[in-house]
């Protein structure tokens, strides 16, 4: 399985080393890795939790679309993308993107590619509460569909 | 048709989920955004912009012209906030 969208916590290094094992049977020269966290602040004031709502279905097939298409785009013979729902604690991670590659340079561009579309492209969307407890739907940023666009192919 | 919300649309709707019988008059995706509009009127003001929003047709983003059938499902959302 190469995506997983879950509301469980996941296992960096466990993640990790098993990556490597798998990279290392396809004769990868590289690994790059995203990890993405819940802040725990917010207008510079302390956040208590994240909520992360998203589109059963819809989400899985989205990420497994950008997994293969950075697959075949970047020729990364493996890739874990993780990405966490639910309500997170600031400072735990919500996010995993492992790509391999024979080179560094593939490596780096696949996970960049991956995160800068899962951002505009995968049905997620962020509540953030504040140390009320009160909840604020995280607005989409313009620099994001920027980020995203970089990727566009003419 | 069955139509979804999520994060603040569902909330200020107060509804997550809803199963509606197509009316004839309502063809894309557009004019099933007008419709919810007049079905919700005193939250018509967060439908008024289409480009503020996203609609995915059976969990595809689709632009609102795309065309509607009764077997449909489809989701109306604000743009995603992921990673």
């Amino acid at each position: 399985m190469e995506v997983e969208v879950q509301e469980a916590a996941f296992d960096i290094g466990l993640e990790t080393v098993n990556f490597s094992q798998i990279a290392a049977k396809h004769h990868a020269g590289a690994i790059a890795s995203f990890i993405g966290l819940v802040r725990d602040y917010r207008n510079n004031t302390a956040l208590q939790a994240m909520r992360l709502q998203h589109y059963p279905g819809m989400t899985e097939r989205i990420l497994n679309a950008l997994v293969t298409t950075a697959k075949d785009r970047f020729s990364l013979p493996a890739v874990r993308l993780i990405h966490r729902h639910g309500l997170l604690q600031p400072t735990e991670p919500i996010v995993l993107v492992l790509t391999a590659s024979a080179h560094r340079a593939a490596a780096f561009d696949g996970c960049a590619f991956l995160m800068d579309r899962l951002k505009t492209d995968a049905p997620f969307w962020k509540c953030e509460y504040d140390h009320h407890g009160q909840g604020h739907w995280v607005e989409a940023k313009i620099h994001d569909n920027t980020q995203a666009e970089k990727w566009d192919v003419d | 048709m069955k139509i979804l919300y999520f994060a603040w649309l569902a909330e200020r709707l107060g509804c997550p989920e809803e199963q509606i019988t197509k009316p004839d008059n309502v063809q894309t995706a557009d004019d099933l955004r007008l419709l919810i509009q007049q079905r919700y009127p005193e939250q018509a003001a967060i439908l008024d912009k289409p480009d503020a929003l996203r609609v995915a047709v059976n969990q595809n983003l689709v632009d609102w012209q795309h065309p509607l059938t009764e077997d449909d499902e489809i989701a109306f959302f604000p743009p995603m906030t992921g990673g």
